[in-house]
């Protein structure tokens, strides 16, 4: 529902408004030449006049003269971290004199956490990560408390980067649900709409002017852009049959080639949920701390079975990261598990592009 | 969730050295009333968890209506399994499950019982040999077949003399090297099949050990004439949490963990033959 408009200079109420209601305010800003989101306080500490520059392999920042607070596509992070902690602690053992064993469940801090400048991609992430933590046997108890202390305002995507391709997910780049509050960003403040009856009630307590027919077309004429400018796209959105069909493809090996196995596609991708259970005796022996942290399906240990490593090559892996990613996710949650933010691209250290080895993967027989 | 992800404490009643590095460890929960409660079917896993050192995955090799004690037989091979064989009477450990599905142990009544092993890794499928033992009357013919590599491998070799002078049962075993006094077969375990006594099309086949082991024995089996529907296999993946959300089991689209680790042949068939998945 479209709320109004809040001038550029009034977005500080927004984050004063939140706060009296309890939240922390997350909010993207510039850390070593990336954008991050970290706890913000004060709108001057928004990236105003920042655009990302991403290619395979690369991301860099430049200065714009615009006045825009979010003329950038994404940064590293989306919103993975902050409900699937890269760490979280799930219980504590503590062994009495006797030998006696006892376990504590632990769950994260109540922490009400207000996230500024959310993309549709990172809503389409967050809601696979849902399906996949609070569905069947049970919810996820950590992830659950997590998630319920949220607050979403997203801001629909303007400036996608080169390795953006959510319109062929798609996925965005305008976001249509998940979020408590959308802002339209314009060059004189925000359209705000709210998606949630807390947003709508937080949108009445500021201080909104009429939106005008030309904002109206003005954001229309962004929302078709940030659209037409996305080059990379996905051959289908349902690439599974495709995929298993060519699990012997000869482009698994000349990827394997290329790929380092490091992992930094698995960690900046936003649907990415692998996590290894690891354990930390404290020094005195009288208690063990066992967490969850993020694995990586492209290391070694992620499928060590009792002295075998059945994934054993950099083919095995990159193919199962890929075949996940793309395939299996229809079996499992019934859609693909790529939104098409374009991280893995950016963030791949020797470019390799997802959508470059979907076409060469799942086009023609396999046999070639 | 959280009771699904926090152990609960048992203590190791017996310990019983099958050979130089397997083991069966018999377990109780401490707390008599989650003992009481606790159920399983054969084919399931529990969740081990050694104490400051983490947990591994296990099945359960006890018959499931043995109330006093339920019982994990381990290979000690890696950190957490070698220091589970260092348990002893009265030693305490983190129990949670159990997770899976089982093996289709109802389905199977009124039918001939095919059941074949190898490796090591017949602990899952013993459950099964056992249940069906203690209600022989609800099954047909049993067939139990199990390959080893090297005739040292077998343990249980007792059982299965034992087994083997059962009424309608007929034990099969076989080793790829033999030693002097093998009293059994050598060779592929696979060149026995044809002499199964059973009525192929109606017999429940259950299988565990490694998949190149399963993927030709369910041929040979097919070509037994046993229905590629009425044929189940254990499969195994590494496992962190038990209930799908870690990521390390998947084979295909499936989680091993939940989705198994018992599967109808027809769902796995496809990746079966598939090197690394």
């Amino acid at each position: 529902m479209e709320n109004g408009f809040l001038c550029r200079d009034r977005f500080q109420d927004l984050l004063e408004a939140l706060r009296s209601l309890g939240y922390q305010c997350i909010g993207p800003q510039v850390r070593d030449g990336a954008i991050l989101f970290v706890a913000l306080v004060a709108a001057e500490e928004l990236p105003r006049g920042v655009r990302d520059i991403q290619a395979p392999g690369s991301y860099r920042l430049e200065r714009t003269a615009g006045p825009r607070f979010f003329g950038w596509a994404n940064g590293p992070q989306a919103l993975k971290p902050l409900v699937f902690a890269p760490r979280e602690v799930l219980w504590r053992a503590e062994r009495a004199e006797d030998a006696t064993i006892r376990f504590i469940p632990e769950l994260p801090p109540p922490l009400r956490l207000a996230v500024i400048g959310v993309r549709a991609c990172d809503l389409a992430a967050l809601d696979l990560q849902d399906r996949h933590f609070l569905g069947p046997p049970a919810e996820d108890a950590s992830y659950a408390a997590r998630r319920a202390s949220l607050f979403l305002v997203a801001v629909h995507c303007s400036d996608p980067s080169d390795s953006c391709f959510c319109a062929s997910t798609g996925d965005g780049p305008r976001a249509s649900t998940g979020f408590d509050l959308a802002l339209t960003e314009l060059d004189d403040g925000f359209i705000v709409e709210s998606g949630s009856g807390r947003g709508a009630q937080l949108a009445a307590s500021l201080a909104l002017d009429a939106v005008t027919g030309d904002m109206r077309s003005e954001a229309a004429a962004q929302a078709e852009a940030a659209r037409a400018r996305q080059r990379r796209r996905l051959p289908s959105r349902d690439l599974r049959a495709a995929l298993f069909a060519r699990l012997e493809h000869p482009r698994w090996a000349l990827v394997a080639e290329r790929c380092l196995a490091c992992g930094n596609c698995s960690s900046v991708c936003p649907t990415c949920f692998c996590h290894a259970g690891v354990e930390t005796p404290e020094l005195d022996g009288a208690a063990s701390v066992h967490a969850r942290v993020w694995d990586s399906c492209f290391t070694q240990s992620h499928s060590y079975i009792h002295g075998i490593t059945v994934r054993s090559d950099t083919r095995a892996r990159y193919r199962q990261w890929f075949t996940h990613k793309l395939g299996s996710w229809h079996e499992q949650y019934g859609r693909s598990g790529c939104v098409g933010c374009g991280r893995c691209i950016s963030w791949c250290p020797v470019g390799i592009d997802i959508t470059e080895e979907a076409a060469a993967i799942c086009t023609g027989t396999g046999h070639d | 969730m959280t009771d699904l992800m926090v152990p609960h404490e048992a203590e190791v009643v017996e310990r019983i050295s099958e050979s130089a590095t397997i083991f069966t460890l018999r377990l109780r929960f401490r707390d008599g009333s989650r003992h009481a409660r606790y159920r399983f079917v054969p084919g399931q896993f529990n969740m081990l968890y050694l104490y400051g050192v983490g947990e591994v995955p296990i099945s359960v090799v006890s018959d499931p209506q043995d109330d006093a004690l339920f019982d994990h037989t381990i290979r000690a091979i890696g950190r957490v399994t070698r220091g589970l064989s260092r348990l002893q009477p009265g030693d305490r450990l983190g129990i949670r499950g159990p997770f899976g599905c089982g093996w289709p142990l109802e389905q199977a009544q009124g039918h001939d019982v095919m059941i074949v092993t190898g490796g090591l890794g017949c602990a899952p499928a013993v459950s099964v040999i056992n249940y069906v033992m203690r209600r022989r009357q609800l099954f047909g013919e049993l067939v139990i077949v199990q390959g080893v590599k090297h005739a040292e491998d077998l343990i249980w070799a007792q059982r299965y003399h034992r087994w083997s002078r059962m009424e309608h049962t007929q034990v099969m075993v076989a080793a790829d090297v033999g030693t002097a006094l093998w009293p059994w077969h050598v060779g592929p375990v696979t060149e026995l099949f044809a002499q199964a006594r059973i009525n192929a099309s109606d017999t429940v086949a259950m299988m565990c050990g490694p998949e190149g082991m399963m993927r030709v024995a369910a041929d040979h089996m097919r070509a037994l004439g046993i229905v590629e529907g009425s044929m189940w296999l254990s499969m195994e993946r590494s496992m962190h949490c038990g209930v799908g959300r870690c990521g390390h089991c998947q084979i295909g689209g499936k989680f091993v963990c939940k989705d198994g680790p018992v599967f109808n042949y027809t769902q796995v068939k496809d990746l079966l033959p598939v090197r690394g998945l």
